[in-house]
């Protein structure tokens, strides 16, 4: 099971700030995820490469950091990730994700990271939002 | 989010931080737990206070990374432009309007039936392959269907402003 782990919380937080300040401070560019996804479909072609290098560099990095960071962070969450959910909940769930955060022009990442920091009023409705959409979801599916 | 592009000027620098900083914020997430849908879901199952198994670190996570990124924003206003690009590419949306609310309450309800969001669902590839891809291909195919459903309304009304989207 899983339970607060305030130091590995904050680490990886900052870890995660530090890769969004990079890509805005070297490239110009916003670090939303969805965005970059979406646009590999979508974009321009001159923002091909940089995007599926970006979006190669997630998994290599958590591989990364699953090898190393238990023997650094004894809070840290134990063993790999797992997704249990059927292919219906996954598919639905996708579909939902996609929709939402292409409509919103952001996610977790664009609005909640870089938004929120931008101090953007945008970000912070969008995040008001799916914070309670998500919570409701959670508490009246989940449980 | 809506960006307007700008030109890379130093293509190898601008390729090499594009990857170190996908590989930065994907160990970010691993580190944080993020990349478990389960403790993902342990934060926003707030009915889980009562029994005193709630899970706050993504608030811990979100606050730390704001913060970084704010240092970063600071430190990026002193300058002209970023190291490797011809200008900060800003998002140019800025009207709350229907479709960012509806679209963030749809994505909420994404959110919280599994537990994934498009960070943790592309790191997740590390040990979820192949049914992560059944996430990921569904929430490509969730935004290329508002992409073109955006291209047919624009294309509709007069061509009165060209937005790159």
């Amino acid at each position: 099971m899983f339970g607060f782990s305030p130091v590995s919380a904050a680490v990886g937080g900052a870890m995660i700030g530090l890769g969004v300040a990079l890509l805005w401070i070297v490239n110009g560019r916003v670090c939303g995820v969805s965005n970059i996804f979406g646009s590999i479909v979508s974009g321009n072609w001159a923002d091909l490469g940089w995007r599926l290098l970006f979006i190669a560099g997630l998994p290599l990095g958590a591989a990364a950091a699953l090898l190393i960071g238990p023997d650094l962070f004894a809070d840290m969450a134990p063993g790999l990730p797992e997704l249990g959910m059927s292919p219906a909940l996954l598919l639905g769930s996708g579909l939902l994700v996609g929709i939402g955060a292409a409509l919103a022009r952001g996610c977790t990442s664009g609005h909640g990271v870089f938004g929120l920091a931008n101090l953007s009023l945008r970000s912070f409705v969008a995040v008001g939002v799916f914070m309670a959409t998500a919570v409701l979801t959670v508490v009246v599916a989940g449980a | 989010m809506t960006v307007s592009e700008t030109a890379q000027r130093r293509p190898i620098l601008f390729h090499a931080a594009a990857l170190a900083s996908g590989v930065i914020f994907g160990a970010g997430l691993a580190v944080s737990g993020m990349i478990h849908p389960q403790k993902v879901k342990a934060f926003l199952n707030l009915s889980l206070i009562r029994s005193g198994q709630w899970d706050p670190s993504l608030a811990i996570v979100l606050a730390m990374a704001v913060i970084i990124t704010m240092g970063a924003l600071r430190v990026a206003h002193r300058r002209r432009r970023p190291l490797a690009a011809a200008s900060f590419s800003q998002p140019h949306a800025r009207r709350v309007d229907g479709e960012l609310v509806i679209g963030a309450a749809i994505f909420g309800i994404g959110w919280g039936l599994a537990g994934l969001c498009p960070g943790p669902a592309l790191a997740d590839l590390v040990s979820t392959f192949p049914s992560i891809l059944l996430f990921l291909g569904a929430m490509l195919a969730g935004m290329t269907l508002v992409h073109v459903w955006r291209l047919r309304a624009r294309r509709q009304s007069a061509p009165v402003e060209e937005v790159e989207t």
